[in-house]
């Protein structure tokens, strides 16, 4: 039966790309003294997963990593072995090579093998305790021809354990029957696996020279070498199943292999399409296969199904279902979709509009029907619109939960103790602004973890506690966003960063206040740490981060206090579709403002208004000049009004600078839903995109921030 | 309207309008649709034959009047004036036009080279003169012509 499976590719990438992510967030936030069995166990389901889905679908080199992944996991979650430190890095970096293939996969390429095998290497050495030799994944099983797998389990007494030559001397004994791996050889209870031609008395005898018969005990693994090996999969070819109880597991297995392909139907979806040696790995898939979690654990699966039994009665017990990933249910939608539904609603709203203003015409009395149901229509609509604009939302927790990692593997390789907090993850924002927001936010995280937080002995010496704090939160405040990345570090330097400006030729007033020095550091190339890291400090960034944040829309500030810790508050508008605005009016066209850069409007006096040079004008407001723009001699429109005393002046801020922009008249505050010029036309300069008014008109956006830029040429 | 052998290999169907005292022919595949002038809102500082932007059902429409760009015919805006709607290079375009006349299918036996001499259209924009019994249509290749650097409607750096 041949079928195409690459319709099913898609959903197999994206579902493996979910559980590398889970998975990564899972081990990152583990407690190492004391991990969570059932963090293990949804860790161990989601690499079982793709080894399931991989094998499916015949990306073997996925297949063998998982599986290598998969035994460690295994008998950590057996509680057989220690979670250590070094683990977690194994696993992490078993997820990175995971991730390469699965993009290599996806986009076609390669996968540097050599990476692949080190990990391997790096998980199987792990996998089976310390002393064991390190293995090439590319090895085959090396218990096929080898007879049998005995599993030892050995209790030295007191005496035996003071004198670890006599130990030593035992494994060298052991060794020279065949081969030996140490499965645990810390714990009070040795246990080792041996896999040798010779018989159980062997074994025995050598014990007996040190040890009484209660102390050992030699048991031959199961069918396992002689039978189930040959699996053209090599999922359990050389599994370190060590203990007795796993025989049971693998016994089940091999009893599965052997079943002709069991009800289809217990199946996932695949099962119908699979070949039939691809069946096979499904089944052993169902022990932890993502599909099943809920099924599985009582009932039907159990009736229908006796063949499983005895996978069911190995010791790793039925598997809970996380209440994270189970609990909600969700559907996958295109983007393109979900931008459609958003337009066809913003259509709506439209005509919704144009309607409730032809209705505000007719009598009331006559009427009173229709308009009642034009209130009505207008709340529906409003309603539909939020929950539609909902879908694109998105928990920040999407970026957030990449950092532990960071802040993890950064503060190891700069030698500091860093905490990271996380505040308000599950504040929402535009997908399309989640996935610009990662870069300039780790790129700040870096920045504080480099250059902010001290090393311990500073911070001890400046009487802070060794371990620095990072602080991460998002909070909705009004219609924006704030993010902040805050750290109890050194704080910015006020001296350096003026010395430093001295230094690149920027030129600085002396009494320059404590917010312009900050903003110093956004300079292009600017620079004030000492050393040029690897991680960050050669002055490239801060300036990238300023400027993406300001494609966004949105802005950037710092406060900061030596010694205390610095702050960065990243203000973003909630989406980018949707932006609070103010209409004006200059002679026959209307333009929308950006809410967010409206500082404040005024009409001025005639006496306000000074020349400069004769040709620009300011404006005096507070004791401030404020350059004044007249809009309608940039966009060569006739004003209905040409003097700024008769019209009105708004007062705009965007890159740290202040103008006045003279319009006619301020027309009124909307919502307007932002519809790109480019996707039709080009750029216009002043101009940053356009909406359909209620009437079905067009208006323009402005572009503040070029607005200002012509203000200053 | 003409009727032609539609099903013949090689034929073409055409949209004609015209432009002046001239009569134009472009791909009826290009169009997506005719309709009224109306409300448009002008960009600032932008070529005259760029008479500005529309809103057609929700996506902004950039509108050209070819009256203007070459310099033909009567400008004039009421509410005989026709706006050709094109789906070209991937954009939706509007082109203000004198009127349009009818569709029709041209056999490539009807069709002649363009002679190298001026018409208001570039001639590197041409694709050959059409003849419908006494008429003479210019066929325009309208997607290179309005993604041409010519019409300023999109960035430099595509065109």
């Amino acid at each position: 039966m041949t079928i195409d499976m690459s319709q099913f590719y898609q959903v197999f990438f994206d579902e493996t790309a979910e559980h590398l992510a889970s998975m990564e967030s899972l081990l990152v936030g583990m407690d190492i003294n004391d991990p969570n069995l059932d963090d293990l166990n949804a860790i161990f389901r989601a690499a079982h997963s793709i080894k399931g889905g991989s094998g499916t679908f015949g990306f073997t080199d996925m297949t063998e990593v998982t599986h290598v992944l998969e035994n460690l996991l295994d008998r950590l979650r057996k509680e057989e072995l220690v979670l250590r430190d070094e683990m977690v890095d194994a696993f992490l970096q078993a997820g990175d090579i995971l991730k390469l293939q699965l993009e290599a996969h996806q986009n076609g390429g390669e996968v540097d093998h050599q990476l692949v095998e080190d990990v391997c290497a790096r998980l199987k050495l792990l996998a089976g305790g310390e002393t064991a030799v390190v293995e090439k994944t590319a090895e085959p099983a090396t218990t096929q021809n080898t007879g049998h797998i005995y599993t030892i389990t050995y209790t030295p007494d007191a005496d035996t354990s003071s004198r670890p030559e006599r130990l030593d001397a035992l494994y060298a004994e052991l060794g020279n029957l065949g081969r030996l791996e140490m499965v645990d050889g810390e714990a009070p209870v040795k246990c080792m696996r041996l896999s040798t031609t010779a018989g159980e008395n062997e074994i025995k005898e050598i014990f007996s020279f040190i040890a009484a018969p209660e102390q050992f005990t030699v048991s031959p693994e199961g069918a396992d070498a002689l039978t189930g090996n040959d699996d053209s999969y090599g999922f359990f070819s050389d599994e370190p199943a060590t203990v007795a109880v796993t025989d049971d597991t693998d016994a089940g297995y091999g009893f599965f292999t052997d079943v002709t392909p069991p009800d289809k139907d217990e199946d996932d979806g695949y099962g119908f399409f699979a070949p039939v040696e691809e069946i096979r790995s499904q089944v052993e898939n169902q022990q932890g296969y993502g599909f099943f979690e809920e099924i599985k654990a009582p009932g039907p699966a159990d009736i229908s199904k006796p063949a499983s039994s005895p996978v069911k009665s190995t010791p790793t017990g039925p598997i809970k279902a996380t209440p994270a990933s189970g609990g909600d249910s969700s559907i996958r939608v295109s983007i393109e979709k979900v931008d459609q539904l958003i337009n066809l609603v913003g259509e709506l709203v439209i005509t919704q509009a144009m309607l409730a203003q032809t209705a505000s015409e007719v009598d009331p009395v006559i009427y009173e029907k229709l308009l009642n149901g034009m209130g009505q229509l207008e709340r529906n609509t409003r309603d539909l619109q939020e929950s539609v604009m909902s879908i694109r939302m998105m928990p920040i927790s999407f970026v957030f939960s990449r950092f532990p990692r960071v802040v993890r593997e950064l503060a190891g390789k700069l030698n500091k103790q860093v905490e990271l907090k996380t505040v308000g993850e599950g504040t929402e924002l535009d997908k399309g602004l989640i996935e610009k927001l990662a870069d300039p936010l780790t790129h700040l995280v870096r920045n504080s973890l480099d250059h902010g937080i001290e090393r311990p002995e500073q911070r001890i010496a400046g009487g802070k506690n060794a371990k620095g704090t990072i602080t991460l939160s998002a909070a909705h405040q009004g219609g924006n966003i704030v993010i902040e990345v805050g750290d109890d570090g050194a704080g910015l330097n006020r001296d350096k960063i003026l010395s430093k400006a001295t230094e690149k030729g920027i030129p600085v007033a002396d009494n320059i206040p404590d917010q312009d020095v900050w903003q110093l550091i956004f300079a292009p190339g600017f620079s004030t740490a000492d050393v040029v890291t690897d991680v960050s400090g050669r002055g490239v960034g801060m300036d990238v981060v300023k400027r993406n944040i300001h494609e966004m829309g949105g802005r950037i500030d710092i406060s900061s206090a030596l010694g205390v810790g610095t702050r960065m508050t990243i203000r973003l508008p909630l989406t980018l579709a949707i932006l609070d605005g103010m209409s004006i009016g200059v002679g026959q066209e209307v333009y929308i403002l950006p809410l967010a850069f409206i500082v404040e409007s005024l009409q001025p006096a005639q006496g306000d208004i000074k020349t400069v040079a004769g040709e620009g004008r300011v404006v005096h407001v507070r004791g401030e000049y404020l350059p004044l723009i007249a809009l309608h001699e940039i966009f060569n429109i006739t004003p209905k009004v040409s003097e700024p005393e008769n019209g009105i002046l708004v007062l705009l801020e965007a890159e740290g600078k202040k103008i006045a922009l003279f319009v006619d008249e301020l027309l009124g505050q909307h919502q307007v839903v932002i519809k790109s010029m480019e996707s039709n036309y080009r750029r216009v300069p002043g101009v940053s995109g356009a909406t359909i008014m209620g009437d079905g008109k067009v208006a323009l956006i402005l572009d503040i921030g070029a607005l200002v830029h012509i203000a200053q040429s | 309207m003409q009727e032609e052998q539609t099903s013949s290999g090689g034929s073409q169907e055409l949209l004609t309008f015209t432009l002046g005292g001239e009569e134009y022919g472009i791909d009826i595949l290009k169009v997506q649709e005719i309709r009224g002038y109306d409300a448009v809102t002008a960009i600032a500082n932008t070529p005259g034959f760029i008479k500005g932007v529309i809103n057609l059902r929700g996506i902004i429409v950039p509108i050209v009047d070819m009256r203007i760009k070459f310099h033909l015919g009567k400008v004039e805006y009421d509410q005989f004036t026709v706006v050709i709607i094109l789906n070209v290079a991937k954009r939706v375009v509007g082109m203000v036009v004198d009127g349009v006349s009818d569709v029709i299918t041209l056999t490539p036996e009807q069709i002649r080279p363009a002679p190298e001499f001026g018409s208001a259209i570039d001639t590197q924009y041409v694709m050959g003169l059409g003849t419908v019994d006494e008429r003479m249509l210019i066929l325009v290749d309208i997607e290179k012509l309005m993604s041409s650097q010519d019409m300023q409607l999109v960035e430099a750096a595509l065109a």
